[in-house]
């Protein structure tokens, strides 16, 4: 049977299967596709999404995005946190 | 003028033949006969056109999808265009082999109905014996394939006492998600009303087993819920609005804002053979009907709550009220909203079981069978 999934800095977050990022030339913005559902992400969580590679832990997304944009690291942290654990709930996050 | 947008996604109907025979099936109660549909050349035009116009998404439905046979190469179709490709499906054609082979061709995702959560239920108000021993071999390979899943389970008064079950049996077939809807009373649903429509108290207890089992599985399974409409105050915001948000394509090619949209006799659609999809989208007289504001009588037109709900459904109003332009009857301002739930109150309390299957020949001679408006 399946678990609630919490994230954590050492969750290794991803796409799952029937999930997919799409850049929407049309309308220019990118989305989140999966079942029934449609996401358009605002920048912020597309550059936390783009960075959810299935190889890459909260942690390193963490620190390459503080690095990035030269903000404090436990400020991403809870964000990047939030919107993990939300997109994980909604189930078009794996981790 | 309200801004058009062309649609995020569309429900391509690919046939209206289908094994089962469900009493609440939203296809029309004239069902187009297999002659009749869309050649594999035309719907891959339709699905490359929709593509172009900023489509994202496509549903294939029915009917039964698979019992096309050019169902992968219309999947392969939409995939190599980019497309998000759903199956909406009653699962009992397919075969482990088939799926694999539709999830070759790029399927995304699936979704598969279910009457009941056990086996009499299920198969005889699918009217289909042994479906539901088949249905659950499908999800099965389903999961095995990889593929996501979601379980369908249309639900009324001769279910509901199962909601607790259809859940569990969802989670034990491990779907990422299960959409529990009440019957939308049109077309096929409309006819059977006596037969569906639940009492109060079975809706109530079905909302509150929805909202614990929401609590208990968040993030394991997302339940989706649709309300039903005939005990509610205020209608809902039916296709985010006519020919806003969606559309939909029949077996025939007929382009229509709701799946429902045929059960208003008065309308006639242009079909994808005819006009461009964009043409029809933007100019045909059955999305502008009904499209916006403009054509709103009171008391929507003067309601605050007109960009949220656009005045309800206009299936419903005609089904309800013999004229489509109407307020929903849903609505608490509708001249007709008591005696519609007078109606409601009334049917949920008979104890009528039997069903007028979903047949060709019982769509054609249901004509004189269809519950009168009630005004
Ligand atoms: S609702 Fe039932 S009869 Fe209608 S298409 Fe779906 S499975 Fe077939
Ligand atoms: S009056 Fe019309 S717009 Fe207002 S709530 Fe009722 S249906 Fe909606």
């Amino acid at each position: 049977m399946t678990e609630r999934t919490t994230i954590t800095e050492d969750s290794v977050p991803g796409l799952p299967v029937g999930v997919k990022l799409r850049f929407d030339k049309q309308r220019d913005q990118w989305v989140i596709l999966a079942p029934e559902r449609l996401f358009v992400l605002d920048s912020i969580a597309l550059e936390i999404v783009k960075r959810c590679d299935g190889k890459a832990s909260v942690g390193e997304i963490v620190n390459d995005l503080a690095g990035t944009f030269e903000a404090p690291r436990d400020v991403i942290l809870k964000d990047v946190g939030a919107l993990l654990q939300d997109l994980a709930d909604k189930r078009i996050l794996a981790a | 003028m309200t801004e058009l947008n062309f649609p995020l996604a569309i429900l391509a109907e690919l046939t209206h033949r289908c094994p089962l025979q469900c009493p609440y099936c939203s296809n029309p109660l004239a069902l187009e006969a297999s002659s009749a549909e869309l050649s594999t050349g035309q719907w891959k035009a339709v699905i490359k056109e929709a593509a172009e116009l900023g489509v994202l998404q496509i549903h294939f439905s029915g009917g039964e999808p698979t019992a096309r046979r050019d169902l992968e190469d219309l999947v392969a179709a939409s995939a190599a265009e980019g497309l998000y490709t759903n199956l909406i499906t009653a699962g009992v054609l397919l075969s482990k082999e088939r799926l694999a082979a539709l999830a070759e061709a790029g399927l995304d995702h699936l979704q598969l109905s279910f009457q009941d959560s056990e086996a009499a239920g299920c198969d005889r108000i699918g009217n289909y014996k042994g479906g539901f021993e088949k249905k659950l071999d499908c999800a099965r390979w389903v999961k095995e394939i990889g593929l996501p899943l979601t379980l369908n389970m249309v639900v009324h008064r001769q279910n509901l006492e199962h909601l607790e079950e259809m859940l569990a049996l969802a989670e034990k077939l491990e779907a990422q998600r299960v959409e529990i809807a009440h019957v939308q009373y049109y077309g096929w649903a409309y006819l059977n009303r006596a037969s569906l429509m639940p009492t109060r108290a079975q809706l109530e207890r079905a909302t509150e087993i929805v909202e614990a089992a929401r609590a208990r599985l968040k993030g394991v399974m997302v339940i989706d819920y649709v309300v039903p409409d005939y005990y509610a105050r205020r209608p809902k915001s039916c296709m985010g609005g006519w020919g806003r948000q969606f559309l939909n394509i029949s077996p025939a090619g007929k382009v229509l804002p709701c799946h429902a949209a045929e059960s208003i006799t008065s309308l006639t659609f242009d079909r994808v053979t005819d006009r461009s999809l964009r043409d029809i989208w933007e100019n045909s007289e059955a999305f502008k009907a009904y499209r916006g504001t403009d054509w709103m009588p009171e008391p929507c037109r003067s309601c605050e709550r007109k960009e949220i709900d656009w005045g309800g459904c206009r299936c419903q109003a005609f089904a309800l009220t013999g004229e489509a332009g109407n307020v929903d009857p849903a609505c608490g301002k509708s001249p007709v909203h008591e005696a519609m739930q007078a109606l409601a109150t009334a049917e949920s309390a008979k104890d009528e079981t039997a069903f007028h299957y979903r047949t060709r020949k019982a769509g054609e001679a249901a004509a004189e069978k269809v519950p009168e408006p009630l005004a």
